[in-house]
């Protein structure tokens, strides 16, 4: 009897976050790394604490920045353990640890970090 | 190894197995499979980049001011430059093997082509970011 | 047939297991017509150059899978891969990627028949049938939906070109692969459970990291990264479902 892989919860936490950053990615960069720092199409007070805060305690915000890190996290983590095989990285648990423990820290403290700023 | 003697007598080597290593340098095609992989780099460390910035958010608005201020740096925007490439090689290897994900979509007797799937997974991801982009300017008045 | 006026340089990966621990090259020079493929082209060494030089053929058409190998790194049939493509050379002509090498050009094909055996390759029947009642029906519908599946010649070249196989020949691999997908999608068959235990494995669905190299070597358009991807969806249904209480529970 072949043992049943435990791949599928990983894998669709990949694709549901290949998806979203396909989609949602780019902008996101551009907002938060690019235009408002710059100033460019953007002010540089778009992410001014108030206005983030805001964003942040409101219900929708604050789903909408979680399923982002978790997602995008998670598909990072899967597509990167992959990698490290595809180069001869075989040591499974240590890899597996370190891919996959990174994307649950940053989940933690996502959840812990929105759940601190209240509502 | 030492070849092994077989029924005749006749000293033999093993089927020879050729080694892995630096398999994907021998063919562009692997190349390019390889950099949609590395793609998610780029989103692990944007990421982390949006883990600390909603920690520092939590921390106050001294943390937070800090955050926006790192951002700013020369250091960063390069950084986002490189992770915004990232982004958008990933877009489109994403929609590149989408097809190949998908079992066949029969639409008025035919089948949908690989292509057609392709261009619009693209055009979706092109009225998002810039559906995204109006929305962040016109929220600023 | 016109005499060849032109010649070109084939080199070819060389191992004689009872000479050599390890393959090496040799180079030969063979006069070509415009119509030669590089089967032709091997078969001429043989007759006229060399003839220790060892290789599969059989068909000369693209169909029976025999004569697969590495054409100057791309997994290709020898029989419809042709030297005038190739000109000015040198064709470097070495034996399918990711499989031991027993001789030259010949590989070790039984782990990949046993698990061609392996995976039920027949009409696994939805209800016990007697003859009685005739033949299946099959729509040209429910036909589309197999045809591609189906037409694998078994020669090997996905797996030359997959290298999560080569990195672990435990890997069911993108044939094999396809031809149980070809029978879980034929309208006559009900034997998917039974098959479900070999795509649920680690060494099932869940080797591949969609490369897609396979379906583009393919010489017969089968697409085993399609048939290998879309069991990845059913074997994720398969993990989930089935904690869910079964009908009649």
């Amino acid at each position: 009897m072949k043992k049943r892989s435990n791949a599928p919860f990983f894998w669709l936490m990949f694709g549901a976050g290949g998806m979203l950053s396909a989609l949602f990615g780019t902008a996101l960069v551009i907002i938060t790394g690019l235009a408002t720092p710059l100033g460019i199409g953007l002010k540089t007070d778009f992410m001014a604490y108030p206005r983030m805060l805001a964003f942040a305690q409101n219900f929708i915000g604050k789903g909408f920045v979680m399923v982002v890190i978790t997602l995008f996290a998670w598909h990072a983590a899967h597509r990167i353990f992959h990698s490290l095989h595809d180069v001869g990285i075989h040591s499974g648990t240590v890899a597996k640890l370190l891919c996959y423990g990174s994307a649950f820290v940053m989940t933690v403290i996502a959840a812990y970090s929105l759940l601190g700023i209240g509502f | 190894m030492k070849p092994q003697a077989n029924a005749e007598g006749v000293r033999r080597n093993p089927p020879y197995v050729r080694p892995m290593a630096g398999w994907w340098t021998r063919n562009p095609f692997f190349v390019r499979y390889m950099v949609r992989e590395v793609t998610a780099v780029a989103v692990w460390v944007y990421a982390l980049v949006l883990t600390f910035g909603v920690l520092r958010l939590s921390q106050g608005e001294a943390a937070w001011n800090g955050w926006l201020e790192a951002m700013k740096s020369p250091a960063s925007i390069v950084l986002h430059l490189v992770l915004l490439l990232g982004m958008v090689l990933h877009v489109h290897s994403w929609f590149e093997i989408m097809p190949k994900t998908m079992a066949p979509i029969i639409v008025g007797g035919e089948r949908v082509s690989a292509s057609r799937i392709q261009r619009t997974g693209w055009t979706v991801a092109v009225v998002v970011t810039l559906l995204v982009l109006a929305l962040a300017v016109g929220s600023q008045s | 047939m016109a005499e060849p006026t032109q010649t070109i340089e084939i080199q070819v990966l060389r191992y004689r297991p009872e000479e050599e621990t390890e393959p090496v090259w040799q180079s030969y020079q063979v006069p070509y017509t415009e119509d030669m493929s590089v089967l032709q082209g091997l078969q001429y060494i043989k007759d006229e150059i060399d003839g220790s030089v060892s290789f599969r053929w059989s068909c000369r058409m693209a169909i029976c899978g025999s004569c697969g190998m590495m054409i100057n790194r791309k997994p290709s049939l020898s029989c419809q891969t042709f030297l005038r493509d190739l000109a000015p050379g040198p064709v470097k002509v070495e034996a399918l990627d990711h499989l031991p090498i027993e001789r030259d050009l010949v590989v070790s094909v039984q782990p990949f028949v046993k698990k061609l055996e392996s995976i039920k390759p027949y009409i696994i029947p939805k209800v016990k049938r007697e003859l009685c009642e005739g033949e299946y029906l099959q729509t040209p519908a429910q036909l589309e939906k197999i045809e591609q599946f189906s037409s694998c010649i078994n020669c090997m070249l996905c797996y030359a070109a997959c290298p999560q196989f080569g990195l672990n020949p435990e890997f069911t691999g993108p044939g094999v692969l396809a031809l149980l997908h070809r029978y879980n999608e034929d309208s006559r068959d009900g034997g998917r459970e039974q098959r479900m235990e070999i795509l649920n494995a680690e060494e099932g669905v869940w080797s591949c990291t969609a490369v897609g190299y396979c379906s583009e070597v393919c010489p017969k358009g089968v697409d085993p990264a399609n048939a290998v991807n879309q069991n990845k969806i059913n074997s994720a249904l398969d993990y989930f479902i089935r904690f869910l209480p079964k009908k009649g529970a």
